[in-house]
């Protein structure tokens, strides 16, 4: 493999990994504050450049994205307080039916708004043909986007969680909610927020990845299981973890394309879901000794 | 078996025989061959409750199980070996001399050899049965989400094998799978003069595979299975092994599904990877969970329901979206099922008695 192949390989694994990361900060912060995984989270990835896509004839293009993340936003916060804020104590079981359930709709409306069809956003600088040469390697200007903008989103987040005011009760609700709730916190709140935060950051990453990856209406399925992979992979309800894990798992798919075919791309990172979920349930970054206490 | 789970059966029969009579009586004969569909799918529907609801384990992996049957099914009867038995294939030698090829001419006058559908299903249902195992022993240790992802995981998987490797048939899938003869004039097959035959042979099946799993429930094994799904960690402390059922039950009900592969794909003459997709082995969920969970009689009447409506067409283009919406719906207003919503509970739940 020559050095440009390789830096080749590396910014499109650091290119997805970034997306399955953002994805699975999305289920790590619902995953804090509910103890739920939301199986509909790669649908908010497509919203956002489903509406995006749609909306950018109509007006300029930061517009159009914003819009669409506001959407999808408003979305997510309707799907909590239909199908979730009024349960009381949910079985796991019924949780994941239900959030099964609501990817399955959410799919099927896309699949009736927007056609079976491939669609993307244009280029956010340039075309397909413009690049940037990075150590010898065509990098697509889009690609700084994407890394760009995901970097600001896990920033921002980390910001948020640790100085405002909101993202400490969102956390004082996770660590411990009984105790948040004594406190004054509105723990249903909360969790609305954060199925529109984790909606949120899935419809801005779904924006600034359609010009590269495309959008399809189906393209959620394989977006949530990959970022549970990352997720899993870096210790589920660890976000910064999970940024380490998406490039890792990102870095480890753009290499393998080297030596297994295109078609079982998906395939070697379930493997790797498989495999990780049999050795280290608690990732590759927590401790076992507190796994001990967990269930798995 | 209790009396009443004779009756039960009794009664299965009993619909089986009249719905069969009722659509000669009104010449609508055409719904035979929905219902035969809806009854392998039944079969898998009723293997997965034993593992849903008996178990309490979730497998989102299930039609990769059926689709391991079919294909393996659909290869080994659609394989042609005329040239591996001209260049003197040890192994062919062997299958051809004990009789398990049958020989036969194609369109074109070619002579064809396949293997018998007999030693192809029992491979398929070996086959299947042991990768449930292997897949089994690492996955029935995780719960909750990592059990459902972890399975969902294999589905796609499998899946994707289907659609990418090129002696299953890619995106297309396998076709002209001959029939089953089962025993000398009792053959599984899509002709249309053996309609009536292949409905009853469908649910024969479903018939034996409800008594087995009745037997299975009512023993010490399903003590064993509903004691672990009430309190794992208590049934464990009082000895059984829950390791051991939980691995058992899995492979049984994979086997139940590789089993419905196997029919229907013989009698559909074909399978594709959609069988394989993400969407049928949520459909089995959905409907174990629609029937009650813990209840083969339930998930057995709405597999019936629903998967013949949904072969009829009449969801049109939104059928996932209906399974989904059903799916929701019960879950949120019903989640002990539709059949458990009975007048009585509504009564104690009113009365505060029972939380619900």
């Amino acid at each position: 493999m020559t050095a440009e192949l390789f830096t080749q390989y590396l910014f499109a694994g650091i290119t997805y990994g970034i997306i399955y990361a953002i994805v699975a900060i999305g289920f790590n912060i619902i995953y804090n504050t509910t103890g739920i995984i939301n199986f509909a989270q790669g649908e908010f990835v497509m919203l956002g450049g489903m509406i995006s896509i749609s909306l950018n004839p109509l007006m300029p293009l930061p517009l159009a994205i914003g819009c669409a993340v506001l959407l999808t936003t408003l979305i997510g916060a309707l799907i909590e307080m239909i199908f979730i804020r009024w349960l009381v104590h949910p079985s796991v079981l019924r949780m994941i039916i239900i959030t099964i359930g609501i990817s399955i709709l959410l799919r099927e409306v896309a699949l009736h708004i927007w056609g079976e069809g491939v669609r993307s956003l244009p280029y956010f600088y340039g075309n397909e043909i413009s690049s940037i040469d990075i150590l010898g390697a065509h990098v697509s200007p889009q690609v700084l986007w994407v890394v760009g903008i995901c970097s600001i989103i896990v920033i921002l987040l980390s910001l948020f969680f640790k100085f405002t005011p909101l993202g400490q009760e969102m956390r004082a609700c996770s660590s411990n909610r009984l105790a948040a709730t004594l406190c004054g916190i509105n723990a249903k709140n909360m969790v609305t927020l954060s199925f529109m935060l984790s909606a949120g950051i899935g419809a801005l990453a779904g924006c600034v990845v359609s010009p590269i990856t495309y959008t399809q209406y189906d393209c959620g399925t394989g977006l949530a299981i990959k970022g549970f992979t990352v997720a899993v992979l870096g210790g589920l309800g660890n976000s910064m973890a999970a940024v380490a894990a998406g490039l890792l798992l990102g870095i480890l798919e753009a290499f393998s394309i080297h030596i297994v075919p295109l078609a079982f791309q998906d395939a070697i990172s379930i493997s790797i879901l498989l495999l990780i979920l049999f050795i280290r349930p608690h990732g590759l970054f927590g401790s076992s000794e507190a796994a001990g206490l967990k269930e798995f | 078996m209790a009396v009443k789970n004779y009756l039960s059966v009794l009664i299965l029969i009993a619909v089986v025989v009249s719905i069969q009579l009722a659509t000669k009586a009104t010449d609508t004969s055409y719904y035979l061959t929905q219902l035969t569909m809806t009854g392998y799918y039944s079969l898998v529907i009723i293997g997965l409750c034993l593992v849903m609801g008996y178990a309490g384990q979730l497998s989102l992996g299930h039609a990769g199980f059926f689709a391991i049957g079919g294909y393996t099914s659909a290869v080994l009867t659609t394989y042609n070996l005329t040239t591996l038995l001209e260049q003197g294939n040890g192994l062919v030698r062997f299958l051809s001399d004990k009789g398990l090829l049958i020989s036969t001419l194609d369109l074109y006058g070619e002579a064809v050899l396949y293997i018998n559908p007999w030693p192809a299903a029992i491979i398929a249902v070996i086959l299947t049965a042991s990768i449930a195992f292997m897949i089994g022993i690492p996955v029935l240790k995780l719960k909750g989400h990592y059990l459902a992802m972890a399975t969902l995981g294999f589905g796609i998987i499998i899946f994707r094998i289907a659609l990418a490797t090129e002696i299953l048939g890619e995106a297309d899938g396998i076709s002209e799978i001959p029939g089953f003869t089962l025993f000398p004039g009792i053959c599984v097959n899509g002709d249309f003069g053996n309609r009536v035959m292949n409905y009853y042979i469908a649910w024969v099946l479903v018939l034996i595979g409800v008594i087995l799993l009745l037997n299975l429930i009512h023993s010490r094994v399903g003590r064993a299975l509903r004691a672990i799904h009430g309190a794992e960690d208590a049934a464990n402390a009082i000895g059984v092994n829950t390791a051991h059922y939980k691995l058992y039950t899995f492979v049984i009900s994979a086997v139940f599904a590789a089993v419905a592969g196997i029919f229907l794909t013989h009698y559909n003459g074909g399978i594709g990877p959609s069988e394989a997709g993400i969407m049928k082995s949520v459909r089995y969920v959905a409907i174990v969970a629609i029937g009650g969970m813990a209840s083969m009689w339930g998930a057995l009447t709405m597999g019936v329901l629903l998967n013949f409506m949904s072969l009829r067409g009449m969801f049109g283009s939104y059928d996932d979206a209906v399974f989904g919406a059903i799916m929701i719906i019960i879950m949120l207003f019903a989640p002990n099922g539709l059949l458990n919503l009975s007048v009585w509970q509504k009564i104690s739940k009113s009365a505060g008695k029972e939380k619900g």
